[in-house]
């Protein structure tokens, strides 16, 4: 270990939030010029971990080290002009700014009184050229696709000369070929003695891009892991403290679900579609056609599964079948029952649930309470004439609690309180544990850990074995692998493709994604 | 470890406001000091000029009435996500259709039916003022605050012309005095309050207070109206039919504050006076954000507030009465910094005027 030098070390560190102790006897090592994959259910202390390395919060006890530099307790200045940079998974940009005026805010270039913006645009158009993030420096921020816009983050941390660079969770917003440019651009760092350290919980990631993995779990780190010597499931074992069934390397049990729905098959040909869509049209924020006459069905005891890149139309269409965009033109039918004739909360009461895809702007309110959000969509069936039902909103909050396995069990914490993947328990626990007959799930485990990922799996395949029709949109292709019975393709606001799931697989489902084979 | 969420957040929301009076306590003793008199005295004869003596104890109730009124008026809206600037405005407007129905009605009619009568004419009228920016903001996303700014100037200057031009008793700015629907002072029944303005609309605002707490958190009704402040998407998202429910609170927004009208026509003068709202509506927008938008928390802050204007006759022999306009200033600055969610508020309403003037641009 002796030739190796370290980029950062930290010791015994500890921090408290009140009673919540977000870390404690956490000792992180990673070595200079290695890409470090700093994993662990949502929760579990990354995000403090790091926050305290960049400066943002001040440890209760321990030793911090950069560059063999004792730095216990700075400050994000210090941090920042020792080349520890950190990019957020929410950016921080100005969108009305230019990418080359983002990059360079705070340490602008000068000549005299003025910004030399054309000097910006050079600096910022060579560091494009040598870290291999590619972005147009005159282009609006505004106008960046997400993936985009994370790169001006990175050339951000870059310009302001960071050697340590610190991504919390940076996949969760791109699609899979911004995921392996990401990658790139992070290797290309890495073998310029750049130190990575990547905030995760996609297991596949770890395994591809890291050097070295360390393992936290409730507020601890418990294994520190040579990527090359360790599998999946070794990770999500020390991550969960136990073994745990990955969505992705259950082939076997994609067979047996084929098998039931072999089964089903003879049942569900008789039956009508519970959910229909006729002759759809949409139109997106901008005015433009984004969804042209789509067509389908979905059958009782059926999960279709809606895979394509983000933004081509997939969030339109279950906002319209829900009720909260205008149709232009078509037909949807619930069982026997017409949807679009009726207003959001009177498709509810017909029999859909909806687990929409940003939880925190649509799916819960965060400053309620756990149990006031338990009942959002249905608080009128929770009203009496002089006001709600405290007692039956409380034990309908006790129950779903319990059986979703929300933690901590306090149904008086505000939302906000809770970690994502307890979050997301509560919208599921909502629209699961209630009278259904159509799901439509988007992003059903965004920014969930991988213990959560496996519960909300499970609870799916329960409501759909249970006779549930379910239309699932995810950006993670192996989730809609491992979870349809049969998978729509979605390019440009049209199905390109709808195949059977034990047809497909990423090679097949690819030149369709991206509108190659349309 | 036992977590009481409801303990820390009744801390939370009662710290910051006391920690807002401590600092504008503090700047009112630099500023006595800085005319050579103790503070000690000042607070003393202000103390003693208001909850000192029945007569000013009195006065403070009567101004802490039409506060409480101005003050819940705002607090709705803001739960909603709306900033209604339009209370004075809609005070006005519910003080001018108390005192109009109290001329009209037969002059044999019971008390109660006739008060009654008076109590629904300036709430309605309240609500219609605040009806008009809300129809705005729910059909066509017009901002609240400049509608109700403009409709301010609007209101008042139809009222002066009316009652400048139409129904005004000669030689004077105030309509004929009301035949039947007053409200008796509350010196008919404690005759210590003996001269004093306090009335027995003082309980009618506290029951304004008690039906609007019970509304916004005890209600599907109060429920979904907070859910369109804090998140519209997310209340969107769970049924709620956001600009009906926008339209709806400006209307009641616009009732509250119409209710406090009835506090002067009804209670005090018995008639409608030319400017007798005297900023109580702005006014009331400070003891919403100093009563963190909670209508008990309101009640309290329309005492301190009454108690400051009054107070500031009290002290007037001793330092100008000005002072107390500056305590007030302090004390909303104060908690303009200290409580998160009127900054957001503040920054919220600073959107929507810039969208407002986008939009025209």
């Amino acid at each position: 270990m002796s030739e190796l030098s370290w980029a950062v070390r930290m010791r015994d560190v500890a921090k408290s939030f009140g009673a919540v102790m977000a870390n404690r006897d956490v000792s992180l090592n990673v070595a200079r010029g290695e890409i470090h994959a700093l994993v662990g259910e949502n929760g579990a202390g990354k995000s403090t971990l790091m926050r305290i390395l960049s400066g943002l919060y001040a440890p209760d006890a321990g030793f911090i080290e950069v560059n063999e530099r004792d730095v216990t307790g700075w400050k994000t200045t210090d941090a920042i002009a020792a080349g520890v940079g950190m990019v957020h998974q929410h950016f921080m940009l100005v969108p009305t700014l230019t990418v080359a005026e983002n990059v360079v805010l705070g340490q602008e270039p000068t000549n005299g009184w003025r910004i030399d913006l054309e000097r910006a645009v050079a600096d910022v158009r060579a560091l494009s050229a040598t870290s291999g993030l590619a972005v147009d420096p005159n282009a609006k921020v505004a106008d960046l696709s997400v993936g985009e816009a994370q790169r001006v983050e990175i050339l951000k941390a870059l310009y302001r000369g960071a050697k340590i660079l610190i991504l919390d969770e940076p996949t969760a917003v791109l699609s899979p070929p911004e995921v392996r440019e990401l990658w790139q651009v992070l290797r290309v760092l890495r073998d310029n003695g750049g130190t990575v350290i990547l905030i995760t919980h996609k297991l596949d990631e770890v395994i591809e891009v890291s050097d070295t993995i360390t393992v936290m779990r409730a507020g601890r780190t418990v294994a520190r892991l040579a990527t090359a010597d360790t599998t999946p499931r070794d990770i999500a074992k020390a991550m969960v403290g136990r073994d745990v069934a990955l969505a992705l390397d259950a082939s076997p049990g994609i067979k047996i679900t084929g098998e039931n729905r072999a089964m089903r098959a003879d049942t569900s040909s008789a039956l009508r579609s519970a959910l229909r869509v006729d002759h759809l049209t949409v139109r997106g924020d901008r005015g433009t056609t984004v969804i042209n006459d789509l067509s389908f069905t979905v059958a009782p005891g059926e999960i279709l599964g809606i895979a394509g890149v983000e933004g081509n139309g997939q969030t339109e269409l279950l906002e319209a079948i829900a009720g909260l965009r205008a149709l232009r033109g078509g037909q949807l039918m619930l069982n026997d029952e017409r949807l679009d004739v009726r207003d959001v909360r009177g498709r509810s009461d017909a029999g859909l649930s909806h687990i929409p895809e940003d939880r925190h702007r649509r799916g819960l309110i965060l400053d309620y309470s756990v149990s006031d959000n338990l009942i959002l969509g249905r608080q009128h069936k929770f009203a009496t004439p002089t006001g709600l039902d405290r007692q039956r909103i409380d034990r309908n909050a006790d129950t779903l609690i319990r059986q979703f396995d929300i933690r901590p069990p306090i149904a008086a914490l505000p939302a906000r309180a809770l970690s994502g993947g307890n979050q997301q328990k509560i919208v599921i626990a909502r629209e699961m544990g209630r009278e259904f007959s159509v799901l439509l799930a988007a992003q059903p485990t965004r920014g969930v850990d991988v213990g959560a990922i496996e519960f909300i799996h499970a609870q799916l395949r329960a409501a759909r074995d249970a006779g549930k029709a379910i239309l699932l949109v995810s950006a993670d292709l192996p989730e809609v692998l491992a979870l349809s019975d049969r998978i729509a393709v979605m390019y440009g606001g049209r199905f390109v493709s709808v195949m059977d799931a034990s047809d497909c697989d990423a090679d097949v489902l690819g030149p369709f994604m991206t509108g190659a084979a349309a | 470890m036992t977590v009481r969420p409801g303990m820390r957040a009744f801390a939370d929301a009662v710290l910051p406001p006391i920690v807002a009076l401590a600092f504008a306590a503090v700047v009112g003793d630099l500023l006595i000091l800085s005319f050579g008199e103790a503070p000690a005295t000042v607070f003393k004869l202000l103390v003693e000029g208001t909850w000192g003596n029945a007569y000013g104890f009195g006065q403070v109730l009567y101004k802490a009435t039409t506060l409480t009124c101005t003050g819940l008026a705002f607090a709705l809206a803001g739960r909603a996500g709306l900033f209604n600037v339009g209370a004075e405005s809609q005070l006005a407007m519910g003080g001018f259709a108390a005192g109009i129905v109290g001329l009209l009605l037969p002059v044999g009619m019971p008390a109660v039916i006739a008060t009654l009568l008076c109590i629904v004419a300036a709430m309605t009228a309240g609500a219609a003022v605040g009806a008009v920016p809300g129809a705005l903001r729910a059909k066509f996303g017009a901002s609240e605050v400049i509608v109700t700014i403009m409709l301010n100037f609007v209101v008042l200057a139809l009222l002066n012309w009316l009652v400048a031009a139409k129904i005004h008793v000669p030689e004077t700015l105030h309509t004929p005095s009301i035949v039947v629907g007053g409200v008796p002072r509350l010196s008919t029944v404690i005759p210590a309050f003996h001269g004093s303005a306090a009335n027995f609309t003082l309980f009618i605002a506290i029951v304004a207070a008690v039906v609007s707490y019970w509304y916004l958190f005890r209600t599907r009704g109060g429920y979904e109206l907070r859910a369109v402040g804090l998140q519209p998407d997310a209340a969107e998202f769970g049924g709620v039919r956001v600009p009906r429910v926008m339209f709806f609170t400006m209307a009641f927004s616009g009732a509250l504050a119409g209710l406090g009208g009835m506090n002067f026509v009804l209670g005090y003068k018995g008639y409608y006076e030319e400017g007798f709202a005297g900023g109580a509506g702005f006014l009331g927008i400070a003891v919403a954000l100093v009563g963190r938008n909670h209508p008990l928390g309101i009640l309290l802050a329309a005492l301190l507030f009454a108690t400051l204007s009054q107070g500031g006759l009290a002290v007037n022999a001793v330092v100008p009465k000005q002072l107390v306009d500056i305590l007030q200033a302090v004390v909303i600055l104060a908690v303009a910094t200290a409580v998160p969610e009127v900054q957001k508020q503040i920054r919220a309403a600073a959107a929507a005027v810039a969208r407002g003037v986008g939009a025209k641009a």
